[in-house]
């Protein structure tokens, strides 16, 4: 039963049949639940989910009892707390820096891209205009080019314009999201009916309203998507930032991670595996937090987005 | 419309067009920056050490993409049949990692992967002897592929378990008035209707493996002498750019995989069309 719950939109009443249709399908009383096909899933999430409950316990020990322990118990003092203390202050704080400087490229870029998205996308979605046809070609191309293949030219170009080593080398770019606008045109197409918006005109409401006091609501799952994984996008970028910054004090998270990993190898060698990876389950409690807690709105804007393939 | 499509064309189509521009002329000690018309592109394919990259995540692809999506569509059934017991703890458990950042996935799996500090090191000195060398010269291809698959896997299931939502509830009862069982309804309802996710999700998985940087170069740092800095196109491009300071060149690869990846996808998107209509 837990499957039907989550697929339904909070704002079920306002949404149109074709995305119901989940929920009609319900479960034939002559389904039942299968032990094995549940073992058989139980070993694909452990799967899933050992890194991860590798990383929870080596967070508790200290470096020396991280080598040699058995990776997949707790051993030795419980450092947990200690670790946390130390990746925090270490380098006078500079794990909070990178912290801060990871939530300003989220807030900004991703905020940024999920409001490009939708205004765009529902442009497309629901106005006429000319050359329409020829915009929508160009972006749905841009969904396919590889986004590291411009990676190299934009850093030429933004080296040119001197934008490199700011925050805006990395802000600017994460601001399109051609995916985005894909999934907001689809449902836009779908979720907000054109006689609604026809009704508001006649209403004497302006096109600025109608959006901001009508089709927002309805798109608000779509939205919500679109804004998770436009999070998931910035947070967890390294490849642009790897070659547009090169001053510690602007570091994301993804990259400070990276430099404290490589302070252990090599002459001169200062490893601090211990908080490598305390940083690293640091830095994923927010992102996966957030997916948690708004799993309702994402997987029913994702579905709406599989509607039309 | 408007502001998206300035950001667009700066961040998309100004660095494309540049890119063009810099893959036609060439650095010359002497005379400069000169145009070169194709001499750039002559050289690339000539290259081994590109090709060597290139063939390298062809041959990572053709194994790699379809092996996870064998997994998430297996998953993604899984999940939608309704036997299972507490199916939302699945999807999530499954999906999660795609919450989490290559970075820290790489760093975790290179632990996890060492024979000093990690589970592959627990189970050698288990066994008495080194059965599991994850960095090894036969065997680094193959983690990164379990980093990739791990990584992706959740988000393919999730696309392939939003499709199946979407089959309208009127033909499994139809199919079930007919008698059909479990099976045939899987084979012949919702297999079906997985075409279209499919080749989506496949043209997404080949653009990921062209562009495969981000794992093999984190692990680099881990066993540097195993991965060289050509060991893909994307490397490659990178470090001509920021090492070699042949910026010309880097332009002109991203330029030829860019073309090869969008070749590709086409020929996929053709093929799955067709596939569909008939």
């Amino acid at each position: 039963m837990s499957t039907r719950a989550i697929v339904t939109s909070p704002k079920k009443g306002r949404r149109r049949p074709e995305l119901d249709r989940s929920d009609s399908q319900g479960l034939p009383a002559s389904r039942k639940r299968s032990l094995i096909l549940t073992i058989a899933m139980a070993l694909f999430v452990t799967y899933s989910l050992l890194p991860l409950v590798w990383m929870l316990i080596n967070s508790t020990k200290t470096q020396e009892n991280l080598i040699g322990s058995f990776g997949l118990w707790f051993s030795g003092d419980f450092a947990f707390f200690d670790n946390i203390v130390e990746t925090v202050t270490y380098n006078d704080g500079i794990f909070l820096r990178w912290m801060g400087n990871t939530l300003l490229y989220v807030v900004v870029g991703a905020g940024g891209a999920t409001l490009l998205a939708t205004l765009a996308g529902y442009g497309l979605a629901k106005y006429n205009f000319p050359g329409k046809k020829a915009v929508f070609a160009v972006i749905l191309g841009a969904v396919a080019v590889p986004g590291t293949a411009l990676a190299v030219p934009t850093f030429l170009m933004f080296s040119e314009l001197g934008l490199t080593n700011t925050i805006w080398a990395i802000i600017i770019p994460s601001l399109i999201l051609p995916f985005g606008l894909y999934l907001i045109w689809v449902y836009a197409s779908e979720s907000v009916p054109t006689e609604l918006l026809e009704a508001a005109r006649v209403d004497g409401a302006s096109e600025w309203r109608t959006f901001w006091t009508v089709s927002i609501r309805l798109l608000t799952p779509g939205i919500v998507t679109v804004a998770l994984f436009a999070i998931v996008a910035t947070w967890n970028n390294y490849f642009l930032p790897l070659i547009m910054l090169n001053d510690p004090n602007l570091y994301p998270l993804t990259i400070g991670l990276q430099q404290w990993n490589l302070q252990g190898t090599g002459v001169g060698a200062d490893p601090i595996v211990n908080l490598v990876i305390t940083g690293s389950l640091l830095t994923i409690v927010p992102i996966v937090a957030a997916f948690l807690l708004l799993q309702r709105y994402w997987q029913s804007g994702l579905s709406a987005g599989s509607v039309k393939q | 419309m408007a502001p998206f499509l300035v950001v667009f064309t700066l961040v998309f189509l100004a660095p494309l067009a540049y890119a063009l521009y810099l893959s036609l002329f060439r650095n010359r000690l002497i005379g400069g920056n000169q145009f070169v018309g194709f001499e750039n592109y002559l050289q690339a394919f000539g290259d081994a050490q590109f090709w060597d990259g290139a063939l390298r995540v062809g041959g990572f692809l053709i194994v790699q993409v379809p092996i996870m999506l064998l997994l998430a569509m297996i998953a993604a059934l899984a999940i939608d049949s309704g036997r299972l017991h507490g199916s939302s703890f699945f999807r999530i458990g499954i999906f999660l990692p795609y919450a989490v950042p290559a970075v820290v996935a790489v760093l975790m799996w290179g632990f996890m992967y060492s024979d000093r500090l990690g589970l592959a090191g627990n189970l050698n000195r288990f066994v008495g002897f080194p059965l599991a060398q994850p960095l090894s010269q036969e065997w680094i291809l193959v983690a990164i592929g379990n980093i990739v698959t791990w990584s992706f896997v959740g988000y393919n299931m999730l696309i392939f378990y939003s499709a199946l939502k979407t089959i309208p509830g009127e033909l499994y009862e139809a199919a079930a008035l007919d008698g059909a069982g479990q099976f045939r309804i899987v084979w012949s309802i919702k297999v079906p209707a997985l075409r279209g996710s499919l080749v989506i999700a496949t043209i997404f998985s080949i653009i990921g493996s062209f562009q495969l940087f981000n794992e093999p170069n984190i692990l680099r740092t881990v066993v540097p002498t195993l991965i060289p800095t050509s060991y893909t196109p994307n490397m490659y491009a990178y470090n001509l750019s920021f090492v070699g300071q042949q910026v010309n060149y880097a332009a002109t690869i991203a330029i030829i995989m860019g073309l090869i990846t969008a070749i590709i996808a086409y020929v996929v998107q053709l093929r799955g069309n067709r596939k569909e209509m008939s």
